[in-house]
């Protein structure tokens, strides 16, 4: 994956719903720098989603039924978890 | 002298790809037009995406009703600021405008014998005022997502050009003020592009981003707005803004104000069950307005929580841990996940939060901008970027997929006329405005040392918040003038690390700031000038006594605002009471 693609894939992590923006962030700054090739092709993927499909996956409120697609989803949604607010 | 710069030729220039853009797109692609649409992100994923309530057309499919109740609904919602003639126009078109979607494939949702299903939404009612009345159509509760992908397979259809990752940088004006299309740049390769055409059309949306809580996505950082104004447009009625008392503090994410209902508390950083002092029957199940005065009190008179003392707390800690689970399971989710907090164990930081804008680029109904008593020639605006004005001081529930449908299909006829009356050849490129855009580039590549984008951004923010938020006082928003202003030095000396050529997002992010600071500056100088208290826009300091009910002025008030960049001048417009053919709506007091 050269340089470009990455920077492309970071910029389509932004959506047009702000849940999702949040959500993604903190995947995007820690968990997307390690991802292999493979990796980065099923975020890739996951990002064609429609919006709100992929947020009720992140929320849990569906399931992908794409396997492979879900377990990088589970992966979004545990890298988020608690990371936004004031509280912090 | 920069180098030779690449025109690209069209008959229609858009800015901007959700609802207004798109089905400006596609009124002039039908027509035959040469179109290009330019979008910062791929269309279906922009922002018109996130409306969930509907879109409002006096059908009269479960019960009768007419596009005058409509109209008076949306003059009232308005608090008389909205300018009739658009208002009539929006109304009656509606009925036109969403069978049209239909058509397009639109999944609405139905009766039994086939027709569109309406539901009954806050403000809609029958007869005047009289009591409810069923006229949000929606598809689910995906009616902005729907109405994307509707209007985009469309747009395929009808062979529109769309440049996706493409940024707008600057309106290009000639020596005469016409508007020639505008600068823009493609993200790969950062290559600098002048988009040519007869008719520009902004559809950018809004600029909730100028605030630290807003329920915007990322992407809505108000670009058109900015451009209008560098290029000497001015922006109206800027102090307007739609608030929800309850966003997650930081977040932004809405919290249901049925979590109040269910016996949530507010509190502030003493524990204090504040809102007994502020409504002692009601308290915590107050108004809208209520809630969002008294929070905002409290945060401005130091009992904020929180290390900036900047939210209140919204308490649930006290309810049985089975009626969270059962009843608000949605809210413990978002709570844990964005503000980092169980609510059954600890209270979750709240804030008034911004939502939509009222204001924007002034326009007819026509979506023609119009300066001082001038159409600016070859220049449309539509949907939340764009003040018509229907949506005054305060806008109506699903008004707002309605504006982009009604005024983006205008905005396309009225640059169809336009296109077919201009002369066939483009003339010459008039490269003032290109080499000013070129050059505001050139000082962010060139800039070694100063502010951090980032630190800019969180400290317009943060004053917006503080300064110019849901409830304002007369010294804050004194204050917030001169703040604002000190911010606005910061943004003119951002650095940015990265100089790279592709997908730069530092770059981009940077040049999104420099048009929210545009939008930020407008709000708080607008917000300041206006001595009373109406819709959305609400003093401390209005009083609420007979000659100005609820704190409006109509002596005094009744105009539309004007803010110009050049020299933060303000000057006022009256307001159209007069609508195109139905009988005026008499100013009145607005209450419900």
């Amino acid at each position: 994956m050269d340089e470009v693609e990455l920077k492309r894939i970071i910029w389509r992590s932004r959506r047009g719903l702000l849940e999702l923006d949040l959500q993604l962030e903190r995947f995007v700054n820690e968990v997307l720098p390690t991802l292999n090739a493979q990796e980065l092709a099923v975020y890739e993927q996951i990002l064609l989603l429609p919006d709100w499909d992929f947020l009720e996956y992140v929320n849990g409120k569906s399931v992908c039924p794409d396997p492979e697609l879900a377990v990088m989803i589970a992966r979004i949604a545990a890298a988020n978890a608690g990371s936004h607010g004031a509280a912090n | 002298m920069t180098k030779a710069i690449p025109v690209r030729k069209f008959d229609a220039i858009i800015v901007g790809a959700g609802g207004a853009g798109l089905r400006a797109a596609l009124q002039l692609s039908e027509a035959g037009m040469k179109t290009a649409v330019l979008s910062k992100v791929f269309p279906t994923r922009s922002h018109t995406v996130a409306a969930q309530g509907g879109v409002s057309a006096s059908l009269g499919n479960s019960e009768p009703d007419h596009w005058t109740w409509h109209m008076y609904d949306t003059v009232k919602g308005s608090d008389w600021l909205g300018d009739q003639d658009a208002i009539e126009f929006m109304c009656r078109e509606a009925p036109n405008v969403v069978i049209e979607l239909e058509h397009y494939g639109m999944p609405f949702d139905r009766n039994s014998d086939g027709t569109i299903y309406q539901r009954p939404f806050g403000g809609h009612m029958s007869n005047f005022g009289e009591k409810p009345v069923r006229r949000a159509c929606a598809a689910a509760d995906r009616t902005g997502h729907a109405m994307l992908h509707a209007l985009y397979q469309r747009n395929v259809r009808a062979n529109t050009q769309f440049f996706v990752e493409w940024m707008a940088l600057d309106l290009i004006r000639d020596e005469k003020g016409n508007v020639q299309g505008v600068v823009a740049m493609e993200m790969e390769t950062s290559e600098i592009v002048i988009f040519q055409a007869k008719a520009t059309l902004f559809a950018t949306g809004g600029a909730g981003r100028i605030y630290s809580s807003s329920t915007n996505a990322f992407i809505n950082t108000g670009d058109g707005l900015g451009m209008a104004a560098r290029a000497g447009v001015p922006l109206e009625d800027m102090e307007f803004w739609q608030f929800h008392p309850t966003g997650v503090a930081g977040a932004g994410v809405l919290i249901t104000e049925g979590v109040r209902g269910e016996g949530g508390i507010l509190r502030n950083s003493d524990g204090e069950r504040f809102m007994e002092r502020y409504a002692p029957n009601a308290k915590d199940l107050a108004s809208r307005d209520v809630v969002s005065r008294a929070m905002v009190t409290e945060i401005n008179e130091g009992r904020g929580c929180g290390p900036n003392k900047d939210h209140v707390l919204l308490d649930i800690t006290h309810l049985d841990p089975e009626v969270i689970m059962s009843k608000l399971p949605g809210i413990r989710e978002i709570s844990i996940k964005f503000a980092g907090v169980d609510p059954i164990k600890a209270p979750i930081p709240v804030v008034p939060t911004c939502h939509y804008q009222m204001g924007g680029i002034p326009t007819n109904y026509k979506g023609e901008v119009v300066v001082g008593a001038e159409i600016v020639k070859g220049f449309y605006a539509a949907g939340e970027c764009a003040c018509a004005s229907v949506h005054g001081a305060n806008r109506l529930g699903t008004n707002s997929l309605l504006d982009l449908l009604v005024f983006g299909k205008s905005s396309g006829n009225s640059m169809i006329d336009f296109i077919k009356s201009a002369p066939k050849d483009l003339p010459e490129v008039a490269m003032a405005d290109v080499e000013r855009s070129v050059a505001r580039v050139a000082r962010l590549d060139n800039q070694t040392n100063g502010t951090n984008v980032n630190d800019a951004r969180l400290a317009m923010q943060r004053t917006m918040q503080a300064h110019a938020g849901v409830f304002r006082f007369n010294d804050m928003l004194k204050e917030g003038v001169k703040k604002i202003l000190e911010v606005e030095q910061m943004v003119k000396t951002t650095m940015i690390a990265d100089k790279s050529k592709t997908f730069n997002t530092a770059r981009l992010e940077a040049l999104e700031l420099e048009n929210l600071i545009e939008v930020a500056k407008a709000t708080m100088i607008s917000a300041e000038a206006r001595k009373e208290s109406r819709g959305a826009h609400v003093r401390d300091d209005a009083l609420d006594v007979p000659e100005t009910p609820n704190g409006r002025d109509d002596a005094n008030w009744l105009k539309h605002t004007l803010w110009h960049r050049e020299d933060n001048r303000l000057e006022y417009k009256p307001v159209n009471l007069q609508p195109l053919t139905a009988p005026s709506v008499a100013l009145k007091t607005r209450s419900y």
